[in-house]
């Protein structure tokens, strides 16, 4: 039972940019993907998640044995992975409570209980600090950077998945949004998700210690060690691990 | 059967030859005289019927738009008895139709009303209700014909003001083969609560091919009034030429709400008009999905200090339809305002074409105008056009134009995808966020209606 990437290569427009990634995420932990610009991050979300303009040359994704390298991206959904986007998508006149709902009922394959579902809904917005008008805006539609962020949080923590990529979800944020990141990202944690944490900056991880961290430049998985990595990247930054 | 009965009480004497000939393709000054005649009508509605022929006669088809010179005049029934109307067979229905009143949930008795197969919607119990309120507080709701009948001196003052006979060829048609349509009347200061649904008047006629609708509410009242319905709406025939007529005095307000989903064989052609008095509001809403060619434009002429006009229009376009929608707002009085909004959708070949026009003449200082069209492409073969026309010759104006043309971008469409959102259903949440301004004007069970079906033609799209 993992999110498990092996040997993961991805091209955009024919221009290789992963060289072989490997990745073992497990259910309750949280890892740290960390590099410097342009390393491939990103590049290994949209990979992950399913993105038509990146394509897998070779390798493998797997999703608690299932393998979901060679499917779309509304069915790596349904098996369980969430990308929290590092630029959310304006979805004009479709209203944040509509869309959780429908993304809800497509991942689990169920019929939402309209009551309770909006009593969750509450409680989850509640506890980004998140006013109920929110529920009635249109998706990310005159948000702020701030809001965009809560609400990829928000789908988060609804939507229950079991594996979740974040990318630079902390990017942009003052310290009190990066402490409600942390916050949620505890809450996913203890309740079973498996979390990879995209950052450039390892400034979130004061407030939350990961299971391990992997530092990737220019495409590859160059060290791999504990929350200690981090805090030498802090002081040091990614130069000696420039090829 | 109800309405062979209705004919012998009026004491009509059916001529078999006429009906024979009524049952005939085409149109004729014999024709015309005899649908007057049927309708036993007073001689200035026949002196009106007949003039509109030679007005129709006379007039070229517009040239501008697209290509109307497809309609063969002659093939067309023009007017029918409504016993005769009833010889649908519900088995004649096409198929797709059928299907989509099933998936839609529309109750039988309603799928047979709208598909033509009963000339009636048996919903005389809310009918009744409505009717009695709308007596108390001395509304006039009646078919055109009947309006005719009880009311001839509110008809004959009102009558042919806002459209003229001879303001275009298709409102000469209609003046002179008109049938079926509403009259309304709503007095001084009367609120009607509840939307006015044409299916709702007993006795009426079934959406008729040339109906005329004449709405006049009086100084500061308001109605709501609500045509067709969002069901796809089956016609041998191949034309619909409506008139509508709607007058707003001082004070008063009109929403006028039209979904309309005829069969994809419909030339669908209507001139609607509203003059608008001072600090009246007039408030078209005015949605398109079926057809195979639409032109209307609805319109308000702003005719009183602080007249208000909005114009609400929604296309749809899927293949091989044509949506050519817009409005029409002229400034006739000073500080008078209008805005036009226009979101129009073409999937696969369908099209759509945005047609405005604001006017506002010199002198007419203060007045306010704001237009906004925005086209959402679905398909590389889509196409749509935009043909504004603005003439300011007053400078004392506050105008403002916004215009956009979108396809369903692949950033949308992936962030719902990596919701678990399947492509088919995505698409249409995009198409339905891009409607919703002017879904949420429409009465719920409408916007829910009009939701389902484009839902249903996006997933046609897909296969």
């Amino acid at each position: 039972m993992s999110l498990k990437v092996s040997n993961l290569h991805v091209a955009v427009e024919r221009a290789e940019i992963l060289h072989g990634m490997s990745l073992d995420v497990a259910p309750g932990s949280v890892h740290a993907v960390m590099g410097p610009n342009g390393s491939g991050k990103s590049t290994l979300a949209y990979a992950l998640s399913g993105h038509p303009r990146y394509s897998i040359t070779s390798g493998k994704i797997c999703v608690d044995e299932v393998d979901i390298t060679n499917l779309g991206p509304d069915e790596r959904a349904r098996a369980g992975l969430f990308l929290s986007f590092q630029y959310p998508v304006e979805v004009t006149g479709v209203p944040v409570r509509q869309f959780l709902r429908t993304a809800y009922e497509a991942i689990h394959q169920v019929q939402a209980n309209p009551l309770e579902f909006s009593q969750k809904v509450k409680k989850e917005m509640s506890g980004l600090h998140l006013d109920p008008s929110f529920a009635k805006r249109s998706v990310n539609e005159g948000f702020s950077g701030g809001e965009k962020k809560r609400l990829e949080m928000l789908q988060l923590s609804v939507l229950e998945p079991k594996y979740a990529v974040l990318d630079e979800t902390d990017s942009g944020l003052d310290v009190d949004a990066i402490k409600l990141v942390a916050e949620s990202i505890k809450r996913a944690q203890a309740s079973g998700m498996g979390i990879l944490l995209i950052t450039h900056y390892p400034r979130i991880l004061q407030f939350l210690v990961p299971d391990q961290v992997h530092i990737v430049t220019d495409g590859r998985r160059v060290k791999s060690g504990d929350v200690r990595l981090a805090h030498y990247i802090e002081q040091h930054g990614y130069e000696s691990f420039q090829p | 059967m109800q309405d062979t009965k209705q004919f012998q009480q009026k004491n009509i004497e059916p001529n078999p030859v006429a009906y024979q000939y009524m049952a005939q393709p085409g149109i004729s000054l014999k024709l015309v005289n005899e649908i007057s005649h049927f309708k036993s009508e007073p001689e200035w509605m026949r002196a009106r019927r007949l003039h509109a022929f030679d007005i129709f006669l006379s007039k070229q088809i517009p040239q501008w738009g697209c290509g109307l010179d497809k309609i063969d005049f002659d093939s067309i029934h023009y007017y029918m008895r409504p016993v005769e109307k009833r010889a649908t067979n519900w088995d004649d229905v096409p198929q797709d139709i059928r299907h989509t009143y099933e998936k839609i949930g529309i109750p039988e008795a309603e799928q047979k009303y709208l598909a033509g197969v009963m000339a009636q919607y048996e919903s005389e119990a809310v009918y009744h209700s409505l009717k009695e309120r709308l007596e108390k507080q001395g509304v006039i709701f009646e078919d055109m014909d009947t309006g005719l009948r009880k009311y001839p001196e509110i008809v004959k003052q009102y009558f042919g003001t806002v459209v003229p006979t001879g303001d275009n060829k298709f409102s000469a048609l209609n003046s002179a083969a008109w049938s079926g349509g509403s009259f309304v009347y709503i007095p001084k200061g009367v609120h009607v609560d509840i939307p006015l649904q044409a299916y709702f008047r007993i006795n009426a006629e079934r959406v008729g091919q040339f109906e005329r609708t004449l709405i006049i509410a009086d100084e500061g009242s308001f109605v709501h009034y609500v045509e067709g319905c969002t069901a796809p709406v089956y016609r041998a025939d191949s034309l619909h030429s409506g008139v509508v007529e709607i007058i707003v005095k001082k004070g008063a307000r009109v929403r006028y709400t039209t979904v309309q989903n005829w069969s994809k064989n419909v030339y669908n052609l209507v001139t609607k008009r509203a003059f608008v008095y001072e600090d009246a509001t007039m408030e078209w809403v005015d949605g398109n999905l079926g057809s195979k060619l639409t032109m209307k434009y609805p319109s308000v002429y702003l005719l009183g200090r602080g007249a208000k006009g909005n114009i609400l229009s929604i296309a749809f376009a899927g293949s091989g339809q044509h949506q050519d929608a817009g409005g029409k707002a002229i400034h006739g009085a000073p500080d008078t305002t209008s805005t036009i909004i226009s979101k129009s959708i073409s999937k696969e070949t369908g099209r759509t074409s945005y047609r405005g026009l604001v006017s506002i003449p010199k002198g007419m200082t203060g007045c306010k105008s704001l237009v906004v069209c925005d086209a959402l492409l679905l398909d590389v073969s889509a196409r749509s056009d935009t043909y504004p026309i603005m003439d300011i010759r007053e400078s004392d104006t506050v105008m403002s134009h916004e215009a956009s043309v979108g396809k369903i971008g692949e950033e949308q469409l992936f962030y719902l995808m990596s919701r678990g959102i399947k492509e088919q259903e995505a698409r249409s949440m995009i198409v339905q966020g891009f409607i919703e301004p002017i879904a949420k004007e429409l009465p719920l069970e409408y916007a829910l209606e009009l939701n389902k079906l484009i839902q249903l033609e996006m997933e046609n799209s897909v296969g």
